[in-house]
């Protein structure tokens, strides 16, 4: 730790940096109001799934990388878990130097252009900005300014591949190409490893393909980025299932000397209530990844997505609202959100929050489904509903809902999602009977190194935690990197 | 890409791919199945494998033309690639030596059943295949299960080939006859459904492989879900094999129509731009 405070602060003494924080008073870059993004019309995006954010403009994001006054000690970065150096890219978007911008960013995220779409910034960098914590006023835009330094070495045709060192010969495997995956893959091939990411879809990219959708992350993106991580060297093979295609032990005997898994979440969980098992019911994962990963709602491709009238969609998650808010724009003329607790304790994003009510979607909060009633073809055609209300606070913080008695009402759906999570991937776990695992089915890790009861196994993102976010499981990807880097050299040099 | 390097047609709309996938091949067991996908533009649907060759690493595969993805599917020659094939997928089979064993199978569930019969036979049991189908020209296999079946007793609806009746009649008659120590069935869900309300009255332990609806088929999107016992299982990863006396049939026969009307419609669309 003390190293990296060490190197952040020669960074920050660099002349440039020196000379730019001169430039301007401290007074006058905090007198500024911050720069958000532009969004499209609620009223035209709802129809669609064109991108709701459209990025800052050249000037908003000078303006706004002038607000961060390059703090001698950076709380910002604490709160980043890939621990970008977030002063140093935004004194170079100040300078002009997006592009110089941009390979800051890659210096430790893979994915910035993703990152600068989907990470809760409001709780993560952002709610450690200076702005925030001292002066109570709207934190620097980083996000935001993340998503223009990366947008802006995109669409210049200019993008920098990391610099990799030299080849050291050894394979290592990683297993599930999402986030956390990616993110491991990117600084073993930049150690030097012989980098192989296997996929058991077609596509590569995993939650960030399947699961979220477009407008809020459109797989272009996606797929630039991937490009890059192509052409540091990095090896993709899809539709391979570790375990299954080839087990462990034949990929061992195959030469791979460590392994990251980072599998994912898998079983969708249901709510086990009556009738959930009728048709127009399923998980949010089968419904976005019916129309994000296989395109059902283009006519052109082969996969079918019920395109219903009346949506409800269970749960408070950025799943649940990626889901409803879909929904609406499959055409839905109500599109609801039940949700057993308040507002106040919805685990999405405010952003996507504030988005989905712009966009028209109901929400049914403090309501609880209890049970689902089908017409003579089996397809669900309501819903009843209890109604809740909060009471002392839980494990998790958040205030319990309590049922309140003799409150069940029924409403008329056709389509219901199921979005109240989901339970880890059982498919690795299942292959590796002596991998030590919780309760719930994740994976027990150390967690300084993410390594597993299998020494040369390491894990991350929501097969370790069970559910989280997408930075989240970059974060394990990136101290898995380092784990399985120390165990390998230690081996090596035994 | 899984080139397609034998292809041969048992009847008008049922047909047997063998297609390259050299992995696939030396890791499957009796009772896996595969997701394919044909082109950028195809679903992902599931198939049981119906055998392998390690060497020449291929798979087979056997398709009956039931709505658009079969039939493009149908449509493609020797030659010709498959986009994407990932597994094996769901458990293997359980097999092990326990005496005698019925195996029931009806229209394309036959090929499936195949390995199953020949894995049962190679660990010492005596096994009795009972193949059903609507007519003559539908029984698919005949030969391959005769040569790992102890007898093989095959029923049609029309008695054009073996014994006119349903495929619980053969079934009956051997249990009547001799003592059934557990049954396999592979087929259509009514068929499997009858099938199992008869060896529940004799009390046989009875597995049926189940062919529901997926997506990924890797235990994320939970379409294939099905009520086992009460209890709601996912047939990719928790089967696709569960035992057919808990199996609510009903249930897996609405939800494997959830999307019919969709088909229907798809299908229609497709035969019209085939002409």
């Amino acid at each position: 730790m003390e190293n990296i405070k060490e190197y952040l602060k020669a960074e920050r003494n660099q002349e440039w940096r020196a000379e730019l924080r001169k430039s301007m008073k401290a007074k006058e870059r905090t007198g500024r109001e911050r720069n958000d993004m532009l969004e499209r019309d609620p009223n035209v995006r709802n129809k669609n799934i064109d991108e709701v954010n459209l990025g800052l403009t050249e000037e908003l994001a000078l303006a706004d990388a002038r607000r961060c006054i390059d703090c001698a000690n950076p709380t910002c970065i604490t709160g980043c878990p890939v621990g970008i150096n977030i002063p140093k890219f935004i004194k170079k978007i100040e300078t002009g130097d997006y592009l110089g911008a941009a390979v800051v960013l890659k210096e430790t995220n893979a994915l910035p252009a993703v990152c600068g779409r989907v990470c809760p910034q409001e709780k993560q960098c952002e709610n450690n900005c200076f702005y925030t914590i001292s002066l109570k006023k709207p934190a620097v835009a980083i996000g935001n300014l993340e998503r223009f330094a990366a947008d802006y070495e995109r669409n210049s045709g200019q993008m920098a591949i990391p610099e990799v060192a030299a080849p050291n010969g050894i394979k290592v495997g990683v297993i599930g190409s999402g986030p956390a995956g990616l993110s491991a893959a990117g600084d073993l091939c930049k150690l030097g490893y012989d980098v192989t990411v296997f996929e058991a879809l077609h596509e590569i990219g995993g939650v960030l393909k399947y699961g979220i959708p477009e407008f809020r992350l459109p797989n272009e993106i996606v797929d630039v980025e991937i490009e890059v991580m192509r052409k540091m060297g990095i090896k993709f093979k899809t539709n391979f299932l570790v375990g299954r295609t080839a087990t462990i032990d034949e990929l061992k005997e195959q030469g791979y000397e460590a392994f990251f898994v980072g599998s994912g979440a898998g079983l969708p969980r249901f709510m086990n209530i009556p009738g959930e098992n009728y048709n127009g019911i399923l998980s949010s994962n089968e419904y976005l990844t019916r129309v994000n990963l296989m395109n059902a709602a283009n006519p052109d491709f082969d996969t079918p997505v019920l395109k219903g009238k009346n949506v409800a969609v269970i749960g408070g998650g950025n799943t649940a609202m990626d889901s409803v808010r879909t929904a609406k724009r499959l055409g839905a003329e109500r599109s609801v959100i039940v949700y057993r607790r308040s507002l106040v304790e919805m685990p999405a994003r405010v952003e996507e929050v504030k988005h989905a009510q712009e966009e028209g979607i109901e929400f049914m909060n403090l309501h609880n489904p209890v049970e689902y009633f089908a017409d003579e073809n089996g397809r669900v055609n309501k819903m009843r509903i209890q109604k809740m209300e909060l009471g002392e606070p839980d494990a998790s913080g958040r205030r319990r809902p309590i049922v309140i008695p003799n409150s069940e009402f029924d409403i008329e759906v056709d389509t219901v999602v199921v979005s109240v999570g989901v339970s880890p991937n059982p498919l690795i776990p299942a292959s590796l009977p002596n991998l030590k695992m919780t309760d719930w089915g994740t994976i027990v890790v150390d967690q300084d190194t993410m390594q597993s009861s299998i020494p040369e196994l390491f894990a991350g993102g929501d097969i370790v935690r069970g559910g989280a976010t997408v930075i989240l499981a970059m974060g394990d990807g990136r101290k898995a990197a380092a784990g399985m880097h120390k165990y390998i050299q230690e081996k090596i040099n035994k | 890409m899984n080139k397609i390097v034998e292809k041969e047609f048992f009847s008008e709309n049922v047909a047997k791919l063998v297609i390259e996938a050299p992995e696939i091949a030396k890791s499957r067991k009796p009772g896996h199945f595969v997701i394919i996908r044909i082109d950028e533009r195809g679903e992902r649907i599931p198939l049981t494998i119906a055998g392998s060759d390690i060497e020449k690493g291929t798979i087979t595969l056997v398709i009956q033309k039931v709505g658009v993805t079969s039939a493009k599917l149908l449509a493609l020659n020797e030659g010709d690639a498959i986009r994407d094939v990932v597994g094996p997928l769901g458990k293997a089979t359980h097999i092990e030596n326990i005496g005698t064993v019925l195996c029931a199978g009806g229209g394309v569930g036959v090929a499936p059943l195949l390995p199953i019969v020949e894995g049962f036979k190679k660990a010492g049991n005596r096994v009795i295949t009972v193949l059903a189908a609507r007519t003559k020209d539908l029984i698919i296999l005949e030969d391959q299960m005769r040569e790992f079946s102890d007898e093989v007793i095959l029923m049609t609806d029309d008695g054009s080939s073996g014994r006119k009746g349903l495929v619980t009649a053969g079934m009956e008659e051997v249990i009547k006859r001799e003592k059934v120590d557990m049954c396999m069935t592979i087929g259509p869900a009514i068929m499997m459904k009858f099938a199992a309300l008869t060896t529940k009255k004799y009390n046989i332990p009875t597995e049926a492989s189940l062919n529901t609806i997926m997506v990924d088929g890797t235990g994320m999107c939970g379409a294939c879900r099905v009520s086992v016992g009460g209890k709601t299982k996912f047939v990719c990863v928790d089967g696709p094999e569960f035992d057919a006396h808990e199996v609510n049939f009903e249930e897996m026969m609405s939800r494997l129509g959830g999307y019919k009307e969709l088909e229907a419609k798809a299908y229609e669309k497709y035969l019209k731009n085939a002409e």
